[in-house]
């Protein structure tokens, strides 16, 4: 039987580790919150820009009517020969699965796409580290290549706070190589968010834009009912809604933006109108895409933080019972011992 | 016909302006537009400058950088990639950028980009000329 002190140290120990678990799980669920309703606040910005952007390709000739191609070239689609990847993981660890699930998917991404040249763009420290040790690092545009799949750069610390502009810097190179030609289409691959249970790992072709105001979606990964269930009560322990947040009041007024049924007067011409906004709308998927892995970072850590809150206190009970165990024995032992010795008398 | 215009001012982090106001002026692309109530709908892009709008008596200014604005009679929106109010810039910041951004002018070096390097000037100037006239405001009371 094990020594009572030593089985009360570790009770000691584990119930350190319980607290520091507790708090991570807090802290993950304000800082979900937080991220939740960053990823709203962004949703009327964006839907007007689709509304806009919609209208202006109502008026404005986007293809060519002579060639029958695209004339902006952020529309222009060509056979995928060089693919810009850019990933998107988390900066930090302790998140569960969050990111070897987005890493399967871009194994299997990878695997897709074998023959044919891909640069990745790392989003996150985990992404970049597992890319490192697998893919040689290679300069984006240049003339010799690394490898048929290299690195071409890395934004890490970018996700603690996602800063518009930031990503409009980012979104705005990665335009300038499309319309360059150095690649032909651009895939983000990320964990989408809609709510806690509402989440799957998708690639997502952000260029060439082919649909405004959807999702153009390549390659996408669910999560197992169990996975979801368990994410579910995690959110219900830390009183997290569930639902995916409805529109809000300026979602709706957003929805109306630039639709009004009247002959609107046009200060610059359409084209010029579409051809400054469709770089912005790029951004701005972007942009959705990174807020929404970052909330589901949070969930994931929350999740992760949760189970091994309750593990830790199954193994406290468990290692109480046995401590309760050896005591019992030991004054059992003791007892017997007295018992025998008087009677030997 | 209405007598306000209802503003509002959009960017991708939050809802900036939604207020009832009086009078608006938007720094479109081809010149400044002062907007009444009753304006004819109207689209346009917006430059990097100066929003203005007035609900009582005195103006408030915000720094915008691109964005658009849609005018219908009643209601303006303006979509902007960021707007700060005065008392949200830092000053510091704006002044160092603005310092920065000349200097490379100056230098002009082979590989300058001349026309984001513009624009980070241009961008510096306008928070500068918006904290300035928040300073005036204040002291004028």
């Amino acid at each position: 039987m094990a020594n009572i002190r030593d089985i009360r140290r570790r009770i000691r120990s584990v119930k350190n580790t319980r607290q520091i678990t507790k708090a991570m799980k807090m802290v993950s669920a304000a800082k979900l919150r937080r991220a939740q309703e960053r990823a709203l606040a962004s949703r009327p910005y964006a839907q007007m820009l689709v509304n806009v952007l919609t209208s202006a390709m109502d008026r404005a000739d986007v293809i060519d009517p002579v060639t029958g191609s695209p004339k902006h070239p952020l529309l222009a689609v060509r056979p995928e020969n060089n693919i810009l990847l850019v990933l998107v993981t988390g900066d930090r660890g302790l998140a569960g699965a969050f990111n070897s699930n987005v890493l399967k998917v871009v194994t299997k991404f990878l695997q897709f796409f074998s023959d044919k040249n891909v640069d990745i763009l790392a989003v996150g420290r985990k992404g970049r580290d597992f890319l490192r040790r697998r893919y040689p690092v290679g300069k984006a545009g240049g003339p010799e290549r690394a490898g048929q799949t290299q690195v071409v750069g890395e934004h890490l610390n970018l996700l603690a706070k996602v800063e518009y502009e930031s990503v409009d810097e980012i979104a705005d190179r990665i335009a300038k190589a499309y319309v360059e030609e150095q690649i032909d289409s651009v895939y983000v691959i990320f964990n989408e968010f809609k709510s806690v249970i509402a989440q799957r790992l998708i690639a997502q072709r952000i260029l060439p834009v082919q649909e405004i105001g959807r999702r153009e979606v390549a390659l996408t990964e669910e999560f197992s009912l169990e996975q979801r269930e368990r994410m579910g009560e995690a959110a219900r322990a830390a009183g997290i809604s569930l639902q995916q947040p409805g529109t809000t009041e300026a979602e709706q007024e957003a929805a109306k933006f630039g639709t009004a049924p009247v002959d609107y007067i046009y200060e610059q011409p359409a084209e010029e109108l579409f051809a400054d906004i469709l770089p912005r709308y790029v951004a701005m998927e972007l942009f959705q895409g990174l807020l929404e892995s970052v909330a589901a970072e949070h969930a994931a850590r929350m999740t992760a933080m949760d189970s091994a809150t309750n593990n830790a206190n199954d193994v406290i009970d468990s290692l109480t019972l046995t401590m309760n165990r050896a005591r019992q024995a030991a004054i059992t032992k003791e007892i017997i011992e007295i018992v025998s010795g008087a009677a030997a008398l | 016909m209405a007598d306000t215009l209802h503003l509002q001012i959009v960017t991708p982090d939050r809802l900036v302006v939604r207020e009832d106001c009086v009078q608006v002026q938007i720094p479109g692309k081809n010149g400044e537009l002062g907007i009444l109530p009753g304006h004819a709908p109207l689209i346009t892009e917006l430059q990097i400058g100066e929003i203005g709008y007035r609900a009582g008596t005195t103006m408030q200014y915000l720094a915008v950088a691109w964005g658009f604005a849609e005018v219908l009679p009643d209601k303006v929106t303006i979509l902007a990639d960021s707007a700060e109010r005065a008392e949200n810039i830092d000053v510091k910041r704006a002044q160092e950028a603005k310092a920065r951004a000349e200097e490379a002018l100056r230098q002009a070096a082979a590989d300058l980009d001349y026309d984001a390097t513009l624009y980070a000037l241009r961008r510096a100037e306008v928070r500068l000329a918006v904290a300035a006239r928040a300073g005036q405001t204040a002291g004028a009371h």
